[in-house]
C-alpha cells in the first residue's frame, strides 16, 4: 500500500496527494548518453517507469540505402560507440555470405583478436558505469586507466582509438603491426591480476553485495521473452552465446567458457562481464598462438555488387547479439538494411525491471543492464 | 573571526587535499597545474565561482533560496566555538559544551532542508527529504557516543574531557564509541557512502542542483568542508585528546588529528559505493542505535560496580566486542545478512557457475 492510499480515501482528510512526475534524462548523469525515463515517483519510489527514446536518432538505417557497401562500413563503428568492431563484423559477414566469399584464416584470426579486445574494454565501461551509478567513483577510474592500455593496441592496429572502420568485406584493412604481439601479450600477462583488482574492490564489498545482490532479478523466462541477449540473459542462467551456437569465425578452435548466473540479478550480470573479461583474455591468447600468414584481405573489386537476395547475420557483441538484416537487389546499394541492437531489448525491461523500486535501485538496475543509447537510436 | 577563518581554511585545504589524495588513489594525478603542486587550484576555483552569474531560478522561493546557503553555514560557525584549541585557548569556554555542541550540531539540516525546498526543483524535494530523514536518524546514535564520553569524563565541559584524556585517549578506551562516532558522523556529514542528499547518479546533485556561483561554492566547499572540519575536531576532542599529543601540547596536534579524520572521509569516498535510503535508516535503526545503548548500559555498569577504576573494564568489552565483530563477521554475521536478503531464493553461491565447453556444433 503506498501512502497514498493511506491517507487518502472515504472517512480520512482530504489532502491533496498526487504522483511526482520526474524527467530522468535525456541530460542526467546515469541514463549513460541520452536515455530519458519519465519515473512516476511516489516518495522515493517509483511507481511507474517509461522510457523515452530517440534523442540521439541519425537515420543510420536509411542512410545505408544512400551509400555504397564500402561507405557505410565507416558509419558503422559510430553506433554502438564502445564497441565499434562487432557491428563492422556483422555487417562485413553478412556480404560475405551474401557473395560467398571465403575470408583469408589470418584476417579471421585478427578478427577476432581485435573483437575480443574490444568486448574487453566495452565490458571494462560497463562496469565502470554500473558502480558510478551506484556511488562509487574510483572503479571508473580504475577502468578508464586499464582501457587506455587496450585503446593503444587498437590504436596501433586500426589507427583509431575508438572509431575503428578496420574490417572489410573479405578481410581486415591491414595486416598487425610488426610489434602488436608483443605488446597484446604483455598486456594479456598483466591483465588477470587488474581483474583480479577490480574484484577485491567491488566484489567483497559489502555495501555493494548489498545493493546488488536479489535486485532487478529478470527470469530465465522473461530474458526469452523480451529478447535479451549477451551477458544480461546469460546472467540469467540461458547458456546462449553466438560465438559457441553459431561457431561463426575461427571461434569453434578456441577453448573458452561462457560464464552464466544463477538468479539473474545486478550482482550476476556484474559477475558475468567480469568472468567474460577473463575468458576473453584467454581468447586472444590462443587466437595469437594460432595466427598464421597469408593474406589477410581478398582483391574484390572497388564497387560491390552482391546478389540479390536477403540475409541476416549476427555476431556475438559485448551486449548481446548483433544482428544486420540485409537486402540487396543486385545494385551498389542496400536496399534495405535493418539493425539489431541488443541494448534496444534490454531497455524494453526497465519498465517490467524497476516499477516499484526506489530510485536508487532503479539506477543501479540501469546500469546493470549495460545500455548505450549510440546503437539504440540508430 | 577565527571561526570564519577556520572554516575558510578547511573549505581551500580538504577540497585540494580531496583532490589529490582520491586522485592517489585512482592512479592519476590530480589537479597539479595551478601554481606548485596546484597548491593554488582553490583559489582558483573560488575566484571561479565567485566571478560566475548568480542564478535565481524563476519558480524558486527567493528569500529562501537566497538565504539558505547563509543558514547553513551557521551551524560550523557556531559549533566549534566550544572547542578547546589550547588548554588556555578557546572561544567559548561553555560548561555544558557538549549539549551546545550537539543542539547546534541539529541546525545543519535545517539549511540543507530550505535549500531543497526553496528551489522548486524536483531532484533538490528529494534530496532535501533524504537529508531530513538521514540527518536525524544519525544523530541519535552519534549523541548517544557523545553521551558515553561524557559518561566517562562526568563532565559536559569539552576542556575537561580534553583534561580527562591526559593518560589515555578516549578513542583507545572505547574504539567502539569511537567507530559508530565515525560512521553516524559520515552520515550526518552526507559523505560517502552515505550522500544520498546529493546522491549525483540519482539526484543529479542534489540539495544543490539549482546553486551556481558563490552559492554552489558555500555549499559544495565552505559547508561541507565546514562541517567535517567541526565532526572532525569534536571527533579529536572527544575521542583523541583534543589539542594534547605526544612531545607537546599545542593546537599542532588538534590540526593533525583533524586532517586525519578528513583522510578518513576521502578514504571512504574513494572505497565506497553508495547505500540505499531504507538500508541506510535500516543500519541507523537496527544496528547503530541497538549497539550504542547496549555500550552505553553497559559502560554505566561499569561506572557503577567500580567507580573509581572503570576505564580498565570498559576497555576490555569495547575492544573485545570489536574483536568479536571482526571474528563473526565473515562466518556468522555475513551469512545471516545473505540469507535475509535472499528469502526468495533458496540457495545461493557467491561465485557465478560457470558452464559450456566452449566447442560447439555449427548452427547458422
Amino acid at each position: 500500500m503506498s501512502v497514498t492510499d493511506e491517507l487518502t480515501g472515504p472517512g480520512k482528510p482530504s489532502f491533496h496527494l498526487e504522483e511526482m512526475v520526474l524527467n530522468m534524462g535525456p541530460q542526467h548523469p546515469s541514463t549513460h548518453g541520452v536515455l530519458r525515463l519519465v519515473l512516476h515517483l511516489d516518495g522515493e519510489l517509483a511507481v511507474s517507469v517509461e522510457p523515452v527514446l530517440g534523442y540521439l536518432h541519425r537515420g543510420f538505417e536509411k542512410l545505408a540505402e544512400n551509400r555504397t557497401y564500402l561507405q557505410y562500413l565507416a558509419m558503422l563503428s559510430r553506433l554502438d560507440y564502445l564497441s565499434g568492431t562487432f557491428m563492422e563484423w556483422s555487417y562485413v559477414r553478412s556480404i560475405e555470405t551474401l557473395m560467398n566469399i571465403e575470408v583469408p584464416k589470418r584476417a579471421e584470426y585478427i578478427r577476432v583478436i581485435v573483437s575480443e579486445l574490444n568486448r574487453i574494454i566495452s565490458h571494462e565501461v560497463a562496469i565502470g558505469d554500473f558502480m558510478l551509478n551506484l556511488g562509487a567513483v574510483t572503479p571508473f577510474f580504475w577502468v578508464f586507466r586499464d582501457r587506455e592500455d587496450v585503446m593503444d593496441l587498437l590504436e596501433m592496429v586500426t589507427g583509431q582509438r575508438m572509431m575503428y572502420n578496420y574490417m572489410r568485406v573479405g578481410g581486415v584493412r591491414w595486416d598487425l603491426p610488426e610489434d602488436f604481439e608483443a605488446g597484446c601479450r604483455k598486456f594479456l600477462k598483466e591483465y588477470p591480476a587488474k581483474i583480479d583488482d577490480y574484484e577485491q574492490l567491488i566484489t567483497d564489498n559489502e555495501i555493494f553485495i548489498s545493493r546488488t545482490l536479489g535486485m532487478g532479478i529478470i527470469k530465465p523466462y522473461e530474458a526469452l521473452d523480451y529478447g535479451l541477449s549477451g551477458p544480461n540473459a546469460r546472467a540469467s542462467g540461458i547458456d546462449w552465446d553466438l560465438r559457441r551456437e553459431v561457431g561463426y569465425s575461427v571461434y569453434p578452435e578456441f577453448d573458452f567458457k561462457v560464464p552464466l548466473g544463477q538468479h539473474g540479478d545486478c550482482f550476476d550480470r556484474y559477475k558475468c562481464r567480469i568472468e567474460e573479461m577473463r575468458e576473453s583474455v584467454k581468447i586472444v591468447e590462443q587466437a595469437l598462438d594460432a595466427l598464421c600468414g597469408g593474406p589477410v584481405n581478398l582483391k574484390l573489386p572497388p564497387m560491390l555488387r552482391p546478389p540479390a537476395g536477403d540475409i541476416y547475420r549476427a555476431v556475438e557483441s559485448p551486449r548481446g547479439e548483433y544482428g544486420v538484416y540485409l537486402v540487396s537487389n543486385g545494385d551498389l546499394r542496400p536496399w534495405r538494411l535493418k539493425l539489431r541492437d541488443p541494448t534496444f531489448s534490454a531497455i524494453s525491461m526497465i519498465p517490467k525491471l524497476t516499477a516499484g523500486n526506489k530510485i536508487a535501485d532503479l539506477v543501479a538496475i540501469v546500469g546493470s543492464l549495460d545500455l548505450l543509447m549510440g546503437g539504440v537510436d540508430r | 573571526m577565527l571561526a570564519l577563518a577556520v572554516i575558510a581554511g578547511s573549505a581551500v585545504v580538504f577540497p585540494f587535499l580531496m583532490r589529490r589524495v582520491w586522485g592517489f588513489m585512482c592512479d592519476r594525478l590530480g589537479p597539479n597545474r595551478v601554481g606548485p603542486q596546484g597548491l593554488l587550484q582553490p583559489f582558483a576555483d573560488g575566484l571561479k565561482l565567485f566571478i560566475k552569474e548568480d542564478v535565481t531560478p524563476s519558480q524558486a522561493h527567493k528569500l529562501l533560496f537566497l538565504i539558505a546557503p547563509a543558514v547553513a553555514l551557521v551551524t560550523p560557525m557556531l559549533t566549534q566555538v566550544v572547542i578547546p584549541f589550547s588548554d588556555s585557548y578557546t572561544i567559548a569556554n561553555l560548561n555544558i559544551g557538549l549539549i551546545y555542541l550537539v543542539a547546534v550540531g541539529a541546525f545543519s539540516v535545517l539549511g540543507i532542508l530550505i535549500a531543497g525546498w526553496a528551489s522548486n526543483n524536483k531532484y533538490s524535494l528529494v534530496g532535501g527529504l533524504r537529508a531530513a530523514a538521514q540527518m536525524i536518524s544519525y544523530e541519535i546514535p552519534l549523541i548517544l557516543n557523545i553521551v558515553l564520553v561524557a559518561l566517562l569524563t562526568g563532565s559536559l565541559s569539552l576542556n575537561m574531557i580534553v583534561e580527562a584524556q591526559e593518560t589515555v585517549w578516549f578513542g583507545a578506551v572505547q574504539p567502539l564509541a569511537f567507530i559508530i562516532f565515525i560512521i553516524a558522523g559520515v552520515a550526518e556529514l552526507n559523505r560517502t557512502p552515505f550522500d544520498l542528499p546529493e546522491a549525483e547518479s540519482e539526484l543529479v546533485s542534489g540539495y544543490n542542483t539549482e546553486y551556481g556561483g558563490m552559492r554552489f561554492a558555500f555549499f559544495a566547499a565552505l559547508i561541507e568542508w565546514g562541517n567535517v572540519t567541526v565532526w572532525a575536531m569534536a571527533g579529536s576532542t572527544l575521542f583523541l585528546g583534543g589539542w594534547r599529543g605526544p612531545l607537546f601540547n599545542s593546537p599542532v596536534w588538534l590540526a593533525v588529528k583533524v586532517s586525519i579524520m578528513a583522510l578518513v572521509i576521502i578514504w571512504f569516498f574513494s572505497t565506497f559505493p553508495r547505500l540505499q535510503i531504507d538500508q541506510l535508516m535500516s543500519f541507523a535503526w537496527k544496528v547503530l542505535i541497538p549497539l550504542s545503548l547496549l555500550n552505553v548500559a553497559a559502560t554505566s555498569g561499569f561506572i557503577l560496580i567500580w567507580p573509581d577504576n572503570f576505564l580498565l573494564p570498559t576497555a576490555i568489552f569495547s575492544w573485545s566486542s570489536i574483536a568479536l565483530f571482526i571474528i563473526l563477521f565473515p562466518s556468522v554475521i555475513r551469512k545471516v545478512l545473505l540469507r535475509n536478503r535472499l528469502r526468495l531464493l533458496a540457495t545461493r553461491k557467491m561465485t557465478t557457475v560457470i558452464s559450456g565447453t566452449g566447442k560447439g556444433g555449427i548452427r547458422s
